[in-house]
């Protein structure tokens, strides 16, 4: 067994765990945090996206060992401590961009991720950049809306650049 | 007006849990004392299977039991079933083979469950599990459904040439004759391609048994617990139905995967009691998935359409083999006859139709229902045959359509295939799809894509669908083994708020939401005082589940008959309260007012007096809670046109959809954002069978197809952004609404919209998926042809 410790959602944790525990068997067994989803076994889907010290990563392709010391983002550290949503949030349900949301924490945190390193993408940038995540159900289209929707109100209502 | 009533784009009340993290599906579940269930799977698609040496892996840390197909027979637990009772056109019974929880003597398919470790942690079960000892012995496989008739091995020795049925429906003889003197005949022969399902969220159980109370708990995911309690108590005997206790928490998707009852269920809920009571719990991972949800689609079809020389359709033959899969999943026998071959007529008014279906046993994973179950089947092969019969006699498309179309002065309709539709406008969907996407400025947009090096094509879909399934008695007389009604209950508490209990379950589609306003709109109080409760057998009254578009249809219809007995009571109490006759009482937007006076009561206060009867007419119950069973009288039958525009790379084969247009006729519409999403969603899965999806298994019987590296799901970069229009249509007669369902259209409408884009773009057709090495090395073929 091997003790790790790090800052999830702001919060310092640790916890005794075996060397081959993934960061998302962390996040969800030893600390309940069950946001955090797992669709597959290849690294393919992006259920399991969140932010280790700002960046988004696949949970399920990190050892949890491998965050020693990091700063962690889950979906449920996404609202501002009095529930104020982040716009992604907002923008998802506004623009009805989950139908039965297994994918969408996921996708949340990837769509964050996206709209820090590009805060005015097009459409085509955002259908590019969720290539690493899945969803069966909304067709995508309800979610690229709500990606350009946070965007704007993210740039404070600005209209994006033209494509 | 209610805010939030019908008509409306609420806010799903579903999402807040959703987006914060907080949904709560069946692998979020812990429970105190919780255990591992890991199952061991056949590595083979046919094998005896000589034994399993439990004391291989009985030292292993932590492992608790290990349970075999010995194990099963010695409890006396019972078989899967399915539950739907097709017979051949001689007469004889279809060909049920035996489907134990574990296998006993004899694996059929890759994937096929043959013991299962139950361990403290995960880890420690997946490691005994891979450890364990199971002597096999290989046989030959029957893995091609083209070849399963005469493939001299069986996968069930009852079913000889592993035929289970041979089916038909229709009048041959009628057809024959008109196919005989037709002025043209278009004949096709076409592969309706395999695909897995894939929920996002993979199946999950976990069972546990209370020697207190002697009560078995089941959680899964399932899109229909009260079906799942009553398979698992009637049939297979884990637990008598008043000791068991089913529930779906959040469901992450289903499509239809998630309405079957599998063994792996059963198995954790029976493993419980095996050892004490502790919870056990298992999670599929996306690779076990892949081999053992069951699978869809999967036909093999010849079929011929007469003409007479102006062009009307005058018959149809079909004949089609489906791959059933190695057992009989719950629904797998009614996909390919009831939900097929019923649909055949389409929207067009075809005198004469006859169709024969082969379902055959193959040593692959189960194959039943998934998004549009058989529909999705028909469509594509009417409607590929309609495009390419209207290019054989120099018609176009859209217009040799709508020559043949049922016309909107003839509803209710009766087809040679048994339904009768109540209503349709295929015009106004028709029209409305070729003015958005602009039919007139095709040309010139093909133009344009040659002077770009591309092919560009447009290809046309008018499909229909059966939903709102289903009117008990008629299924019941096509051998359906259950009734199809749908029930609810409405209550209110003392203060005005209300509880709706469904025995539909929602997998994703935003019931709480579409209920909400249903129940708001009916009984005038808002949205947000409406809570809706499904998914756990001790709470919700019995109902049947959510598939088959039939949630909102039946589902809704006994929501909505439970509130217009809330109504009528509420009329008894308010003219007590009013001191008039209950024959004045008018109801409207939440308050009772006595005809031509300024008298009146809310809602809320008639609850509080039904709770607080204090002052409350002598001959009646107090309180307001009120049930309703809805039992269809008919289908409902969605309909519409989808229009797909491709461009073509001939340098690479790449095939780009630039437009896609879905107008649908969908009736009255609750929610017009639920809706549209769920089209959507069906397109992208329709997209995916065209041009992506394949399951393949190798002449071994392995899946080539078994994961996310192999199996090409749908991503964000290979659709575009739909047009997608579902404003009222004509409104259902079968329900007090107007609704027809619309789960499944966007699935059934677009594969052949897409395909018959591709075939106009290039010149001829390909088989699903349309994959980029497909369609360039038909380019080739092409060229070299014509040199």
């Amino acid at each position: 067994m091997t003790r790790v410790s790090m800052t999830v959602n702001g919060k310092a944790v640790s916890g005794e765990i075996e060397g081959r525990t993934l960061l998302v068997d962390f996040l969800r067994q030893n600390l309940g945090l069950t946001g955090t989803h797992v669709g597959c076994d290849t690294s393919q889907c992006g259920c399991c996206v969140v932010h280790v010290d700002g960046r988004s990563v696949k949970a399920c392709t990190m050892l949890a060992a491998q965050a020693e010391g990091s700063s962690v983002t889950t979906v449920e550290g996404l609202a501002q401590p009095d529930g104020t949503l982040h716009p992604i949030q907002a923008a998802f349900r506004e623009h009805h961009g989950l139908q039965c949301g297994f994918c969408t924490p996921g996708m949340l945190m990837s769509a964050a991720d996206l709209l820090q390193q590009n805060p005015s993408p097009t459409e085509h940038e955002v259908r590019d950049w969720l290539e690493g995540n899945m969803c069966r159900c909304t067709g995508y289209h309800n979610i690229v809306k709500a990606i350009l929707a946070a965007a704007e109100t993210m740039q404070g209502g600005m209209p994006r650049a033209a494509e | 007006m209610v805010e939030n009533g019908i008509g409306a784009r609420s806010l799903r009340k579903e999402d807040q849990r959703f987006i914060t993290g907080k949904g709560r599906y069946t692998d979020d579940i812990n429970q105190p004392g919780q255990t591992y269930a890991v199952f061991v799977r056949s590595p083979h698609a046919h094998a005896k299977v000589n034994g399993v040496d439990k004391s291989s892996v009985a030292d292993m840390p932590g492992v608790l039991a290990v349970l075999d197909g010995t194990d099963v027979a010695a409890d006396g637990l019972g078989n899967l079933i399915c539950g739907w009772a097709v017979k051949s056109k001689d007469g004889s019974d279809m060909k049920m083979g035996p489907h134990p929880l574990l296998a006993q003597g004899k694996v059929r398919y890759v994937g096929d469950r043959v013991a299962v470790v139950v361990a403290e942690t995960y880890a420690q079960a997946k490691d005994a599990a891979e450890a364990l000892d199971v002597d096999y012995t290989e046989l030959p496989a029957v893995v091609d459904l083209a070849k399963a008739h005469d493939a001299g091995t069986l996968v069930h020795d009852m079913a000889a040439n592993n035929l289970i049925y041979d089916w038909e429906i229709g009048d041959g003889a009628a057809v024959d004759a008109a196919i005989a003197e037709a002025a043209h005949v278009s004949r096709i022969d076409l592969v309706n391609n395999r695909l897995v399902p894939n929920a996002m969220e993979p199946r999950a159980a976990i069972g546990t048994y209370d020697s207190g109370l002697d009560q078995y708990t089941c959680y899964v995911t399932s899109q229909n617990p009260h079906v799942h309690r009553l398979v698992m108590a009637a049939f297979v005997q884990v637990a008598p139905e008043h000791k068991l206790r089913v529930i779906g928490p959040d469901v992450g998707g289903g499509f239809g995967s998630k309405i079957f009852i599998y063994g792996e269920e059963c198995v954790v809920t029976w493993a419980s009691k095996k050892i004490g009571g502790r919870p056990v719990k298992w999670t599929c991972e996306r690779s076990e998935a892949f081999l053992s949800d069951a699978h869809g689609r999967d036909h093999i079809s010849h079929a011929e359409l007469a003409l007479d020389a102006d062009g009307n359709v005058t018959a149809l033959k079909v004949e089609t083999k489906a791959n059933i899969g190695a057992y009989m999943s719950t629904f797998s026998s009614c996909v390919p006859t009831y939900l097929y071959a019923t649909l055949l007529a389409g929207q067009y008014k075809t005198p004469v139709i006859h169709a024969n279906v082969k379902a055959y046993y193959t040593n692959t994973a189960p194959v039943d229902a998934y998004r549009g179950a058989g529909r999705p089947e028909a469509s594509f092969l009417l409607e590929t045959l309609f495009e390419q019969a209207a290019k054989e006699i120099g018609k176009d498309p859209a217009e040799f359509r709508r020559m043949n179309f049922i016309p909107k002065d003839a509803f209710p309709y009766q087809t040679p295939v048994a339904l009768i539709y109540d209503i349709g406008d295929y015009e106004a969907t028709l029209d409305e799809a070729l003015r958005l996407i602009d039919y007139k400025g095709f040309p010139a947009r093909k133009l344009a894509a040659e002077s770009r090096g591309k092919k560009r094509g447009i290809g046309f879909s008018c499909y229909i669908e059966a939903c709102g399934i289903a009117p008990s008695a008629v299924v019941g007389s096509l051998g359906a083994g259950v009734g199809l009604w749908e029930s609810a209950k409405v209550r209110f508490s003392h203060t005005g708020k209300v509880q709706v209990l469904t025995g539909t379950h929602s997998h994703g589609q935003g019931h709480e939401t579409t209920f909400s306003q249903l129940v708001a709109d009916k009984l005038g109080i808002p949205y947000e005082d409406i809570e809706v409760i499904h998914g756990d057998t001790e709470k919700t009254p019995v109902g049947m589940g959510t598939y088959g578009s039939r949630s909102l249809a039946v589902g809704g219809e006994a929501i909505a008959r439970s509130c217009d007995k809330l109504i009528a009571k509420g009329k008894k109490i308010a003219a007590h309260l009013m001191e008039a006759a209950e024959a004045d009482i008018e109801f409207k937007d939440g308050t009772y007012t006595v005809k031509g006076t300024d008298k009146s009561k809310a809602m809320g206060e008639v609850v509080f007096a039904a709770y607080v009867p204090h002052n409350y007419p002598p001959d009646l119950e107090p309180g307001m809670e009120e049930g309703a069973f809805f039992d269809p009288p008919n289908f409902t039958f969605p309909s519409g046109t989808y229009i797909c525009e491709v461009e073509v790379d001939p340098d690479t084969g790449v095939v780009r959809i630039e437009k896609l247009v879905a107008v649908d006729d969908f009736g009255n519409v609750i929610n017009p954002n639920i809706v549209e999403g769920q089209v959507h969603g069906g397109l992208t899965q329709g997209i995916g069978q065209a041009l992506l999806e394949g399951a393949i298994y190798d002449e071994s019987g392995q899946l080539l197809t078994g994961s996310y590296m192999d199996y090409t799901m749908p991503r964000a970069d290979d659709v575009p952004s739909f047009e997608v229009v579902t404003s009222a249509g004509t409104a259902c007669t079968s329900n007090s609404m107007g609704v027809k369902g619309c789960g499944e259209a966007g699935a059934i409408g677009s594969p052949p919209a897409v395909i018959n884009a591709i075939t106009d773009a290039i010149g001829g057709r390909v088989e699903m998926p349309a994959t980029p090495q497909k369609v360039w090395a038909a380019l080739q073929g092409m060229a070299q042809a014509a040199r």
